[in-house]
């Protein structure tokens, strides 16, 4: 297992290292002067040199490289354009509310996700079945904004039930925290919510068939151990892997959804960082959200021995 | 060697096959409701969206400072927005740019897609270098990709199809390459090699034909992806041009107002919504009847 773990490890660092070649690439993808386009419509010429000073872009470009990853390597993501200030102090100082709506919106989606999928799955092609099914594809169809919208009208302003905007971290108050999270964490999950369920569904479908199953049932076990001990512990490796890949559309909704509730997290970051082009905060959080997102999923095949003791590292 | 007997008995003349295949269409969306269903509401979307210039509506930019904010009425179906525009017109129009950049990323991205995963799927060198590259690039959530591009390259529609493009391939590439490596070892693959027959042609002729199928629907998810996510740049003010009214334009700008006219999120929400709704609902029924086999599944 722990040879298995530190292999697996040792893998993610070529790509990882492949990640950071795109991401310092990306500052000289641009079709002009990066510096120019960072400096916006209305700099002078002396703003330009600045920037390019700042960002090192006089110097040859295997040296900026060279200068960029020893960076990384002591954690120094360079320094915003916009505050002057260490991106990964910007960073760090972003993390606990991702980190905690992340969190929450997983929680909730995944308790409801794979209950709703094993329901659809078990009656499959009644009323239920379709309901679930119909529900799932409303989920992918909506995008998140107009759904966040949605809820902080009704729940916020006509209900009065949550707070319409703003976050308050679980270490100052646990209620205040949970009546700020819950509609951010309701608006991100749906779509997630939706791809869960699917796959437990379509899984569960396939696991159902198995004679394993036929023969829990002929041996008089009640449907309720059938399904959750015979049949959905058999389909939890594929669901567990789509809960890992769903996480990118998670980190993608994150950055709306913040803008949304007025989080302060690193998706509010990222688009105040686009609005002022200020591309070492841009580079730096994709590092942060591609570097967690692999490990997320190294830590999920991990779990997988969990469900299967065939299977061992 | 062009004139080879085999290739004019496998080809029967252009306008023969065609007529089969729209035959073979009709077939497939009459058993196939669901499938027809997408269609039919997609195909109202595009003709309200590219004829709305052709039904005497008001003018989408036309600001009526006068008029700002209104609620439905007679004359302003779905109300007005904060500068009086007519926000009937505006989310009639809009549909134009979503499904603009929604097909224009689709194609983009399985034929560039097709190309590399076929050349990775046969060629075990190129195999080794472009499969970790692809890795890399699917670290990398596609939504801040495409971001991090379109700050960077400015907006503008065509922009915006690229950065969307991009993050997509790499799925593609999987796709097309686990096909290819699946047939190559087949009989009659290796027939076609051991026969001497070009690498190209039998990429062409015996390995692209199946890849098709499932790429097609993969096309219709990209597409459907593309639309909420051009909606998604656009409302973090990295996307189409903000003079352009394009659905996500018109929801960013109203979210300032959303208190006084929800109306401004609401109805470009509701006709993203239905569109992805068709796309997707569309993609499921092609799915189905492409291959049976996978009907039951997710």
């Amino acid at each position: 297992m722990l040879a298995y773990v530190v292999r697996r490890l040792l893998a993610t660092i070529p790509i990882m290292a492949l990640v950071a070649v795109f991401v310092f690439m990306l500052l000289h993808m641009s079709p002009g002067d990066p510096a120019v386009v960072i400096a916006g419509d209305f700099a002078t010429a002396a703003q330009v040199e600045e920037i390019r000073t700042q960002l090192g872009l006089n110097d040859p470009l295997y040296l900026q490289f060279v200068n960029w990853t020893a960076g990384l390597f002591r954690g120094d993501l360079g320094n915003s354009i916009y505050s002057g200030l260490p991106v990964s102090r910007l960073i760090g100082q972003r993390v606990e509310p991702t980190f905690m709506l992340t969190l929450t919106t997983m929680i909730i989606a995944i308790t409801l996700a794979i209950p709703l999928g094993v329901i659809a799955a078990w009656k499959v092609g009644t009323w239920i079945d379709r309901a679930v099914m119909t529900v799932a594809v409303l989920g992918f169809s909506l995008p998140v904004f107009v759904l966040g919208y949605a809820l902080i009208l009704g729940g916020s302003v006509r209900l009065g039930w949550f707070p319409v905007q703003g976050y308050t971290s679980i270490f100052t108050s646990v209620p205040g925290f949970l009546r700020h999270i819950t509609l951010p964490a309701l608006t991100l999950g749906l779509v997630y919510m939706a791809l869960i369920a699917r796959m437990t569904r379509a899984t569960m479908l396939e696991v159902l068939n198995e004679d394993y199953v036929r023969t829990a049932y002929a041996k008089g076990l009640p449907t309720r151990k059938v399904l959750l001990k015979h049949a959905l512990k058999n389909a939890m490796v594929p669901i567990s892997t789509t809960i890992g890949l769903g996480l990118a559309l998670l980190i993608g909704g994150v950055v709306v959804t913040e803008s949304v509730f007025a989080i302060p997290g690193l998706g509010r970051l990222t688009v105040d960082a686009v609005l002022r082009t200020d591309y070492p905060v841009i580079q730096g959080v994709i590092l942060v959200f591609s570097l967690t997102y692999v490990l997320l999923n190294l830590l999920i095949d991990l779990t997988y021995v969990l469900f299967d003791p065939r299977i061992r590292y | 060697m062009t004139d080879h007997p085999h290739d004019k008995l496998q080809d029967p003349p252009l306008s023969a096959r065609f007529m089969e295949n729209a035959a073979a269409s009709v077939d497939a969306l009459r058993r196939n409701p669901t499938m027809l269903f997408g269609l039919v509401v997609l195909t109202v979307i595009a003709l309200l969206s590219f004829g709305a210039p052709y039904f005497g509506l008001p003018d989408p930019m036309r600001q009526a400072p006068i008029n700002r904010l209104q609620d439905p009425s007679a004359a302003h179906w779905f109300g007005t927005d904060m500068y009086g525009r007519d926000l009937f017109s505006r989310v009639l129009h809009g549909g134009q740019i979503s499904l603009v950049v929604g097909l224009s990323v689709a194609a983009l991205a399985t034929s560039i897609g097709l190309l590399v995963g076929l050349v990775a799927g046969f060629s075990r060198r190129v195999d080794a270098v472009v499969m970790r590259f692809m890795d890399a690039l699917m670290s990398i959530p596609s939504i801040l990709l495409a971001i991090a591009l379109v700050a960077l390259w400015g907006s503008s529609v065509p922009n915006v199809i690229i950065a969307l493009t991009i993050p997509e391939v790499p799925r593609v590439v999987r796709l097309v390459r686990s096909v290819v490596l699946m047939l190559r070892d087949q009989t009659f693959v290796q027939a076609a090699i051991a026969s001497g027959t070009s690498t190209v042609k039998i990429l062409y002729r015996h390995i692209m034909p199946n890849t098709i199928p499932p790429l097609i629907v993969q096309a219709t998810y990209i597409c459907a992806q593309a639309v909420i996510f051009e909606a998604y740049l656009s409302f973090v003010g990295a996307g189409t041009p903000p003079e352009i009214p394009s659905w996500g334009n018109i929801m960013a700008e109203g979210r300032m107002f959303f208190f006084q006219n929800f109306g401004i999120i609401m109805y470009p929400g509701i006709f993203l919504a239905i569109t992805v709704f068709a796309i997707n609902t569309f993609g499921d029924g092609l799915r189905d009847s492409l291959d049976p086999r996978m009907k039951r599944r997710i």
